[in-house]
């Protein structure tokens, strides 16, 4: 299996209280909650954590986007991607992932990505999301385009990759008279495509189709969810014709090791909670603006308000397998049991989550590189 | 009960929309959320003209036609419905986004078009006016900023939510958004062919509206010189619901002069 060492870099210096006030930490809590200074400090910290992650072995370090928000403070994660490209040597690199169809123009992601994987020396991985729901109230984009401008831009940015330039593109939403990319990416046909994912069929339906075969990335989700939509991408696979790979499916999953279960719990209690109660907490109409989803999801969400948008202590993350937490043992028990089950190929593990200072997170860290990961790097 | 239901299908979209009463034809084109049921103002309406109340492209029993992209689609829409029924000197009424669409339509081509009553239309920006953001807006927030007078908001809020009226609110709810998300309820190249409306306009708006500030009102007065504008006092974004005689009061006086 191979091991993603993940990082939102949330603002970790929060008012939580002022967060909580505002009902949420997206679009609209004021900026004046976000000091210049702390966030300083805190960028640094999280690269530093990330480049630290290639000295522990992990076999790839991600990057994510995230728009006016405490949540994540990688509103361009090729910032990140770059910094990140030029001071490891051999980890790879994933952009999980470009919002596409936030972006003006779909060639300036097929441009930077392209510039990275050639910095790198080939060590990108490209993931392409449509952005959440609340970054079409920041954004203006209109949500009820937002399919289309994904598969477009999706489209126009794999053609600009593979396709000898110059050539005309005239989509419906993006056109262009002359495609031709400088740089052409250096991975070939072009850097690996993972595309994120809360579930859904159409996005299984297309990331599985046998001319992509993206690898499908489960993020954040209870556990029996992850379970439905990677076996529905195995058997969305199946109809096609063919067999899914492993390396097809990841799951996305914050971690924390301690050195026993009691003492991971307590140290991670705190910090998980304002993660999971305040960090991604949003109203229904900020989460799902109208034709982001399709309106049959929208009512199962409505139906499940209660429980999605209520408050979750660590005990029920767990037990939900939203958050896997313990010993070295218990975690790689924990994963080895969902494996065997799933046989997702890759494992995304999010170290830092909402307040975990720098010292908790190094030792979570360093307890997974050293008593987890070298037993699910084996599995296969 | 003197409205009845049609389909017609125009533009290669199946059309509902209610007809009732006499007289000169009066065209009421709902806002954002749609026109479900015969309200009083139309009934009323309905003694003095023969009223049409259609659901636009997207919304209400109406199809959601792949075509619809933006409000300019749903001005050459209108425009042909107006043409399909045979429609001379129609009075277009039109609510809130209803009033954006008829802008939309008289900018274009006024021909089978008598005069226009903009109730609180969307459509245009004014400075310093902060329009309500009714997408990040909690459904009772919205119909609570809808009322001056809070007896209305809470009539609507005790009526029973059943699955076809949740459905029929979501639908809606996309179409305005296609329509109407950004820019956010006004287009900016309205402005510069305002000056072709060349048939009688009143604008009629709330003093208290908290959806579409009254300060809107007075920026479209500035852009149409010529038309009459009528504010009424105690009154939110829905005037012909909160003060329903002295709207159909002008409206008739207007129209029928």
């Amino acid at each position: 299996m191979q091991i993603v060492l993940f990082h939102l870099m949330p603002y970790a210096d929060l008012d939580l209280a002022a967060g909580r006030k505002n009902g949420t930490v997206w679009v609209t809590l004021p900026n004046r909650n976000f000091d210049p200074e702390k966030g300083h400090k805190l960028y640094n910290r999280y690269l530093d954590e990330l480049e630290y992650g290639e000295a522990l072995g992990f076999d790839v370090v991600a990057v994510n986007e995230h728009h006016q928000t405490a949540y994540g403070l990688m509103p361009s994660p090729i910032v990140t991607a770059s910094a990140l490209a030029r001071r490891t040597k051999r980890v790879k690199i994933a952009i999980l992932g470009s919002a596409l169809p936030l972006r003006a123009h779909p060639m300036m992601v097929a441009e930077e990505h392209a510039m990275i994987d050639v910095i790198s020396g080939g060590r990108l991985i490209s993931g392409f999301v449509r952005g959440i729901g609340a970054e079409y109230h920041t954004f203006g984009v209109n949500p009820t385009f937002s399919h289309d401008r994904f598969h477009e831009a999706h489209d126009l940015i794999v053609r600009a990759w593979t396709e000898p330039g110059p050539f005309s593109f005239q989509g419906h939403h993006y056109k262009l008279q002359y495609v031709n990319l400088w740089p052409r990416p250096y991975q070939k046909p072009h850097p690996p495509i993972w595309i994120p994912s809360q579930g859904s069929k159409e996005t299984i339906d297309w990331a599985s189709h046998p001319e992509r075969r993206y690898t499908y990335l489960q993020t954040f989700s209870p556990v029996k969810v992850v379970q439905r939509y990677l076996k529905q991408y195995r058997d969305t696979c199946a109809g096609y014709g063919y067999g899914c790979e492993d390396r097809q499916l990841g799951w996305a999953v914050p971690v924390y090791v301690g050195d026993s279960d009691a003492s991971a719990r307590a140290e991670a209690k705190a910090h998980f909670e304002a993660f999971r109660n305040v960090y991604v907490r949003m109203p229904i109409e900020m989460l799902l603006p109208p034709g982001y989803t399709s309106r049959e999801s929208l009512k199962n969400v409505m139906k499940a308000k209660a429980q999605m948008f209520g408050d979750v202590t660590i005990e029920q993350a767990i037990e939900l397998g939203l958050f896997v937490c313990g010993s070295a043992e218990t975690v790689t028990r924990a994963f080895e049991g969902y494996w065997r089950d799933m046989r997702f190929g890759n494992l995304l593990v999010m170290c830092q989550f909402g307040t975990l200072p720098a010292e908790l997170t190094r030792a979570n860290m360093e307890r997974f590189a050293r008593g987890v990961m070298p037993r699910l790097k084996a599995l296969e | 009960m003197p409205f009845a239901d049609h389909s017609i299908e125009v533009d290669g979209c199946r059309t509902h929309y209610r007809r009732g009463g006499k007289g000169p034809p009066l065209v009421f084109l709902h806002g954002a959320s749609g026109a479900p049921v015969v309200l009083p103002f139309m009934e009323k309406l309905a003694q003095r003209f023969d009223v049409l109340v259609p659901d636009a492209p997207g919304y209400g029993q109406s199809d959601e036609p792949e075509w619809l992209e933006n409000i300019h689609d749903v001005a050459y829409f209108y425009l042909d419905f107006l043409n399909r029924l045979e429609l001379e000197r129609a009075v277009i009424v039109g609510s809130s986004m209803g009033g954006w669409m008829a802008l939309e339509m008289a900018v274009r081509n006024t021909s089978r078009i008598g005069s226009l009553v903009l109730v609180s239309p969307a459509g245009i920006a004014a400075p310093r006016a902060e329009p309500a953001d009714i997408f990040l807006l909690s459904p009772e927030d919205t119909i609570r900023r809808l009322f001056h007078e809070q007896r209305y908001a809470e009539e609507r809020l005790a009526a029973p939510v059943t699955p076809e009226a949740i459905d029929l609110a979501l639908k809606n709810r996309h179409t305005t958004a296609r329509l109407a998300w950004e820019p956010r309820f006004h287009d900016p190249m309205l402005p510069k062919w305002l000056h072709r409306i060349d048939v009688p306009v009143a604008i009629v708006w709330g003093a208290q509206d908290r959806i579409l500030p009254v300060a809107i009102a007075h920026e479209l007065k500035r852009l149409l010189p010529r038309a009459e504008l009528a504010i009424f006092e105690r009154c939110g974004h829905l005037p012909q619901v909160e003060k329903a005689d002295e709207f159909c009061d002008l409206v008739v006086r207007f129209a029928c002069r």
